[in-house]
C-alpha cells in the first residue's frame, strides 16, 4: 500500500526533496503539501530580478501546475498548518482541512525578523521574503517616492537596487560600519558601498533605527540620535529566523530551529524537518546549497535508505546585483595563527584577499572579479597545501604552471570533482560526464539534467565553457549571440534590459545598453522598433526610419522597384464588389500582373510608388484594407468552407477563420504570422502547416503551432483542444503575445517554440487560465494601437513625403 | 552652360531625419539621405548590384543599406562597404540655410 507523505511548506527545500524522491522511489507515496503561500513552488533566490524587472515571475516558477498534476501530488495553496497532532498523525490546516500522514516533513522555512521598535506595525512597512512583499514593494514604487531598506545584507542590497531600479530614491540604513560585514572585509565593504552609492543609492552605515514614524502610514524612520529620514516604504531585511513554532508547539524538540539528525529526522521519528527551519549539527542555514543537501538526505530516507547523511560544506556568498561582482567564503576574520595575501587595483576596482591557514586557504573575499571564486573554492575544500604556488597564487588559476590567460584553459585545468555550481552543488565532471551520456547540445538541456546554473544562474558562464569544452565547435551558444556587430548584447538580453530598465526610445536604448555605434545598423533597429513597439504600445512613437521599405510604405517592393498591393480577404473570401472594385483599380492604373496569391488573395503587382496611395483611396471606398502581405505581423488567415457547405465539415471553419483575422489584424510580431483553420481533419486549409493552425472536430477545436512550410517544413505541434470558438480565440490570441514578448525578431513561432519548449507554452496558455488571461489582455490592449488600416491613414496624407519625388530638375535644360 | 550649377531642390526639412527623398534628373534619379546627424548626401539612386532603389533603404551612421539584397553604401565616397564591391556616383550637394542645392553641372557632363 502507498504510505502516506504530508509536507508542511512547499519552499525550495521541500521541492527539491520531491525531485529526489520521485526518482529514487516512485509511486511509494502518495504526497500531499500544505503551502501558506498560495502559489507553486517558485525559486526564491530570483525574488530580486524580479523586483528589479529582469526577469518576471513565469520565468523563475520551478514546477508548474501541470508538474503537480502529473505526479499526482496533492497542493493545497494558501492553506498554513496551524496544528499537527502527533498522537492521531494528523496535521490540520487554518481553513480546516486535517489530513493523515504515515511520514511528515515540516519545511517552514524562516520567517524575516522585525526590529521591535515602535511603529514596526505600520502600513508602508514590509519584509522581504516573498512574491506578496515584491508585489507590495512593485506597488509602492508606483509613486517613485523615497524608500528606506533597514538592513546592508545581501537581501538589503538586493532590494534596495530593485527598487532604484524602478525609479524609488533608496537609503539603506546600517547598523554596522561596513555593508555585508558577515561575508565582507571591511575593504570590500568599503568598495561596495562606494559601487552601491554610484547607483545612486544612499548609504548611512552605523544608523540605528529608534522608530518609525508616521500617522497610520509610514512617513519616515527615526535614528538614535533623533535625525528623522523621510519615506513612505521602510523594507526590513536584518535576518531571518528559523520557522519552528508549529514543531515546538507539537512538542517536537526545538532550538534555534527544528533539532534533527543527520538524517534529517526529529526527536519524533515519523516527522522529518528541512530547510531554513531545520537545525542540524547545531547550525541553522540560509542559502539553498545546504538546503539541497538537506534535500537529498531526506529524500534518501524517505526512500529507505537509512545511510544517508548531512555532511556540512561552506557556500559561498554573491551579491545578485547587476554590475557588482563579489564572492565571499569561508572563514576570513584576522588571527595569530592565519596570513593573508592581498591584491588591490584601485584603477580597476579589484580587491582580492585569502586567508591561508597553515599555507591552506580558509577564506576568500573577491571584490570585482570574481572569475576565480570556484578554484579557491576548490583549493580551500581540498585542503590543498598551496606554498608552491603562493607568489602567484593571488592572480588566480590562469597563473599557475606557465598557463596562457585564457578563460577556456582555466575551466579546462580545473579538476573534475571541482564545484561549478555553488547552489545546487554540482561539480565538473558531473556536467561533462552528463553531456556525454545523454548527448546534450543546450543549455537549458544541462540545466534539466543536472541542475546545474539552474538556480541563481551566476554559474551559467562557467557551465558554458564547459559546453564549449566537452562539445567543440559543435557547440553553439546561440544565447550569447549577439544581435549585431553594434552590440555585444542578443536578442534576450536587450528584450529583458528595454522592460527593466523602462527603454523607452531607440536612442535610448543605444545609449544605455552602451551600442558601438551612433545609431545602429540595419539589423538592429528594425529589431529594437519591433521590441519596443511590442513592449510600450501606448507610449512608444514607431520610428519608420528603423522599418525595412515595405513595412514603411506598407507595399512590397518589387526587383524593378514598383511595388505589389494585396488587400486583405477576410479568411479567403470575397464578392462580386470587392472583385469589381479590383478590376476597376486594374484598370484605372494600368496594373501589369493580378495574381491569386498562396495566401488566398489577390496580388496586384507592378505599381509605382507614387500611384500608391491614389490605388488604397479606390480599394479603400470598396471597403478593403491592408493585407499586410508585407508585415512582421499577421498575415492571412486561411479558411476551408467548413460546416455551412462542405459534406464533411464539423464546425464553421470559415467564420472562425475571418473572426481571428479581424481581431487579430493589424498586430506586429516578431517574424511574419500565418495561420488557417481548417473544418474537418482532412485539413483542406493546410492548416497543419502554419504558425498557428486550428483543426475543427466534432468535440471542438484542436489549435496547432509552431509549423512552417517555408525555408523548413515542419508539421505543427498540437496545443490542446477546447470546446468553444471563443476559448480557441482567447488561446490563439495568448499564445500570439506570450510569442510576440519573448520571441527574437525574424524568429519564426516554430523556431520561437524549439526553444522555450512546447510543454513551457501550454502550461502558460493552456494549463494556466489566470496567465492566458493576462497575455490575453496584454494583446487586447496593444491592439487598441496597432489596429489602424495603414493604407487609409496616407490616402489621408500621411507620410506624404514617401510616396513623392522630392523634386524634378533639370529637365528644362536637358529638353532638345 | 559652364562652372558649377546649384539648382535648388528643396529644404533640409523635406528628408526624414535618418531618412531619404529621390529627385528626378534628366540623367536618373538621385537619392538625398540625411544621416542623424545632420549630415545630407546625394548619391544616384541606383543599386550597382541590380539597380535597387538606395532611396528606399534603411539610412544609419553615414550608409545606406539597399532594400533589395541588403549591400551597404557609404554615402560619403558611394563605396559599397564589407565584402561586396562595386560603387554608384556622388553627386556635389551644398546645404546653405537649410536650403539643398545639387551641382547639375556635373550630372550633365558625365551624361554627355
Ligand atoms: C505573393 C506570394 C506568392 C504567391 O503569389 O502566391 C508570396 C510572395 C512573397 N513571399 Fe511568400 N508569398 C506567398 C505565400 C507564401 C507561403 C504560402 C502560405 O502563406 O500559405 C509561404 C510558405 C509558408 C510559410 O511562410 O511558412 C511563403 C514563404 C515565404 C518565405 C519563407 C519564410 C520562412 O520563414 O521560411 C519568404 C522569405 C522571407 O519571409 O524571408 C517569403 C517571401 C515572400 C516575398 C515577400 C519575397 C520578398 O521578400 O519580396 C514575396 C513578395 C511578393 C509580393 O510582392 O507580393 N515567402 N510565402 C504569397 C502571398 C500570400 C499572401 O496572400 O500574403
Ligand atoms: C530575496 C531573497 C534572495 C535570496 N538570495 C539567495 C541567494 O542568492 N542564494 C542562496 O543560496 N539563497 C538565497 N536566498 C535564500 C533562499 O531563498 C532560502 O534559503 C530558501 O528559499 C529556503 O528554502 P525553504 O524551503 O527552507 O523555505 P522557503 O523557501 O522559505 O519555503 C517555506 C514555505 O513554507 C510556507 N509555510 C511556512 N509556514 C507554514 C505553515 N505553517 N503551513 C504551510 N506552509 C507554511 C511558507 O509560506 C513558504 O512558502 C534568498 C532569499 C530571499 C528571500
Ligand atoms: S517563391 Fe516566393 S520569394 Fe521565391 S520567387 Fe516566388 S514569390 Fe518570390
Ligand atoms: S540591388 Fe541593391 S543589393 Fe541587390
Amino acid at each position: 500500500m502507498t504510505e502516506r507523505l504530508v509536507i508542511i511548506g512547499n519552499g525550495m527545500a521541500p521541492g527539491r526533496m520531491l525531485e529526489y524522491l520521485l526518482e529514487a522511489a516512485p509511486g511509494r507515496y502518495q504526497v500531499t503539501i500544505f503551502n501558506a503561500e498560495p502559489r507553486v513552488n517558485y525559486d526564491r533566490i530570483m525574488l530580486s530580478p524580479v523586483l528589479s524587472g529582469e526577469k518576471g515571475y513565469e520565468e523563475i516558477i520551478i514546477h508548474g501546475d501541470g508538474w503537480y498534476i502529473k505526479h499526482g501530488i496533492t497542493l493545497y495553496k494558501g492553506h498554513r498548518i496551524v496544528a499537527i497532532d502527533r498522537a492521531a498523525k494528523t496535521v490540520t490546516s487554518d481553513h480546516g482541512v486535517t489530513e493523515p500522514y504515515d511520514k511528515l516533513v515540516i519545511a517552514t522555512g524562516s520567517v524575516p525578523f522585525i526590529i521591535p521598535v515602535p511603529g514596526n506595525d505600520m502600513a508602508g512597512v514590509l519584509s522581504y521574503r516573498d512574491l506578496d512583499d515584491v508585489n507590495a514593494m512593485l506597488l509602492a514604487a508606483q509613486s517613485r517616492a523615497k524608500a528606506i531598506v533597514i538592513g546592508g545584507g545581501l537581501l538589503g542590497l538586493e532590494a534596495a537596487a530593485g527598487l532604484q531600479s524602478r525609479g524609488m530614491d533608496v537609503t539603506v540604513l546600517h547598523v554596522m560600519p561596513t555593508l555585508m560585514e558577515r561575508q565582507l572585509d571591511p575593504a570590500a565593504g568599503y568598495l561596495l558601498q562606494k559601487a552601491v552609492e554610484a547607483r545612486g543609492i544612499k548609504v548611512m552605515t552605523k544608523a540605528n533605527t529608534k522608530a518609525i514614524v508616521g500617522h497610520g502610514k509610514v512617513e519616515g524612520v527615526e535614528l538614535d540620535d533623533g535625525t528623522i529620514i523621510p519615506a513612505t516604504l521602510v523594507v526590513m531585511a536584518v535576518g531571518i529566523r528559523p520557522n519552528a513554532a508549529i514543531a515546538k508547539d507539537a512538542g517536537i524538540d526545538t532550538n534555534r530551529g527544528i533539532v534533527v539528525d543527520h538524517g534529517m529526522r526529529t526527536s519524533d521519528p515519523d516527522i522529518l524537518a528541512l530547510g531554513e527551519c531545520a537545525e542540524v549539527g547545531g547550525q541553522v542555514y540560509g542559502l539553498v546549497a545546504p538546503l539541497y543537501e538537506m534535500a537529498r538526505v531526506a529524500a534518501a530516507h524517505l526512500a529507505g535508505d537509512e545511510t544517508a547523511g548531512f555532511v556540512h560544506s561552506d557556500t559561498p556568498t554573491k551579491l545578485k546585483v547587476t554590475g557588482i561582482d563579489l564572492y565571499s567564503l569561508g572563514d576570513f576574520a584576522d588571527g595569530d595563527d592565519r596570513e593573508e595575501i592581498v591584491l588591490r587595483d584601485a584603477a580597476a576596482g579589484i580587491y582580492k584577499r585569502l586567508v591561508l591557514r597553515d599555507n591552506r586557504v580558509i577564506g576568500t573575499v573577491l571584490y570585482g572579479e570574481t572569475g576565480d571564486g570556484a578554484w579557491f573554492n576548490d583549493l580551500k575544500k581540498k585542503q590543498t597545501d598551496i606554498s608552491e604556488m603562493r607568489d602567484t597564487l593571488i592572480f588566480g588559476q590562469a597563473y599557475q604552471g606557465g598557463s596562457p590567460l585564457d578563460p577556456m584553459a582555466a575551466v579546462a585545468a580545473l579538476a573534475d570533482d571541482a564545484e561549478i555550481c555553488g547552489c545546487n552543488g554540482v561539480c565538473k565532471g558531473k556536467i561533462t560526464d552528463t553531456i556525454a551520456e545523454r548527448g546534450l547540445t543546450s543549455l537549458d538541456d544541462v540545466r534539466a539534467h543536472t541542475k546545474a546554473s539552474a538556480s541563481c544562474g551566476s554559474c551559467t558562464g562557467l557551465v558554458e565553457q564547459l559546453m564549449t569544452l566537452t562539445l567543440g565547435d559543435s557547440y553553439n551558444p546561440a544565447a550569447v549571440q549577439p544581435m549585431c556587430k553594434c552590440t555585444d548584447l542578443g536578442h534576450d538580453d536587450v528584450r529583458r534590459l528595454i522592460k527593466a530598465k523602462g527603454l523607452k526610445t531607440i536612442p535610448e536604448v543605444m545609449q544605455e545598453l552602451q551600442w558601438k555605434t551612433s545609431c545602429g545598423c540595419a539589423k538592429c533597429r528594425p529589431a529594437l522598433n519591433y521590441y519596443l513597439v511590442c513592449d510600450w504600445p501606448d507610449e512608444y512613437a514607431d520610428d519608420y526610419q528603423s522599418r525595412f521599405i515595405n513595412e514603411r510604405v506598407h507595399a512590397n517592393i518589387q526587383k524593378d522597384g514598383t511595388y505589389s498591393v494585396v488587400p486583405r480577404m477576410w479568411g479567403g473570401v470575397t464578392n462580386a464588389n470587392e472583385l469589381r472594385a479590383i478590376a476597376d483599380v486594374v484598370d484605372k492604373f494600368e496594373i501589369p500582373l493580378v495574381k491569386v496569391t498562396g495566401g488566398q488573395r489577390i496580388d496586384m503587382l507592378g505599381i509605382r510608388k507614387e500611384d500608391l496611395p491614389a490605388v488604397w483611396s479606390d480599394l479603400g471606398k470598396a471597403g478593403f484594407v491592408s493585407g499586410h502581405a508585407y508585415a512582421k505581423g499577421l498575415r492571412t488567415v486561411k479558411t476551408c468552407v467548413g460546416s455551412d457547405w462542405c459534406r464533411f465539415g464539423t464546425q464553421d471553419s470559415t467564420g472562425l477563420g475571418i473572426r481571428i483575422e479581424k481581431f487579430m489584424w493589424g498586430s506586429w510580431t516578431p517574424a511574419k504570422l500565418k495561420m488557417a483553420v481548417s473544418g474537418c481533419p482532412r485539413n483542406c486549409a493546410e492548416a497543419t502547416c502554419k504558425d498557428v493552425g486550428v483543426i475543427c472536430v466534432d468535440s471542438g477545436f484542436e489549435i496547432h503551432f509552431a509549423g512552417a512550410a517555408g525555408l523548413d517544413i515542419k508539421g505543427t505541434e498540437v496545443l490542446g483542444l477546447v470546446k468553444s470558438e471563443d476559448e480557441a480565440l482567447e488561446v490563439i490570441v495568448a499564445l500570439t503575445q506570450m510569442y510576440r514578448e519573448q520571441g527574437r525578431y525574424l524568429e519564426r513561432i516554430y523556431k520561437w517554440a524549439k526553444r522555450v519548449g512546447v510543454a513551457e507554452i501550454k502550461r502558460q496558455v493552456l494549463d494556466d487560465a489566470e496567465k492566458r488571461k493576462a497575455y490575453y489582455e496584454r494583446f487586447v490592449f496593444s491592439q487598441k494601437f496597432a489596429q489602424v488600416d495603414p493604407w487609409s491613414e496616407r490616402v489621408s496624407g500621411k507620410d506624404k513625403h514617401e510616396f513623392r519625388p522630392m523634386a524634378s530638375v533639370g529637365f528644362a535644360e536637358a529638353a532638345e | 552652360m559652364s562652372g558649377m550649377d546649384w539648382i535648388a531642390i528643396g529644404t533640409l526639412a523635406d528628408i526624414p531625419l535618418r531618412g531619404a527623398r529621390c529627385v528626378n534628373t534628366p540623367q536618373g534619379r538621385i537619392g538625398v539621405f540625411r544621416t542623424a546627424e545632420e549630415q545630407v548626401f546625394a548619391i544616384e539612386d541606383h543599386c550597382p548590384h541590380k539597380g535597387g532603389p538606395l532611396s528606399q533603404g534603411i539610412v544609419h551612421g553615414a550608409s545606406v543599406t539597399c532594400p533589395l539584397h541588403n549591400w551597404v553604401f557609404s554615402l560619403e565616397t558611394g563605396k559599397a562597404q564589407g565584402a561586396d564591391e562595386g560603387s554608384v556616383r556622388t553627386i556635389p550637394l551644398k546645404v546653405e540655410d537649410g536650403r539643398l542645392f545639387i551641382a547639375l553641372d556635373v550630372l550633365a557632363s558625365k551624361a554627355a
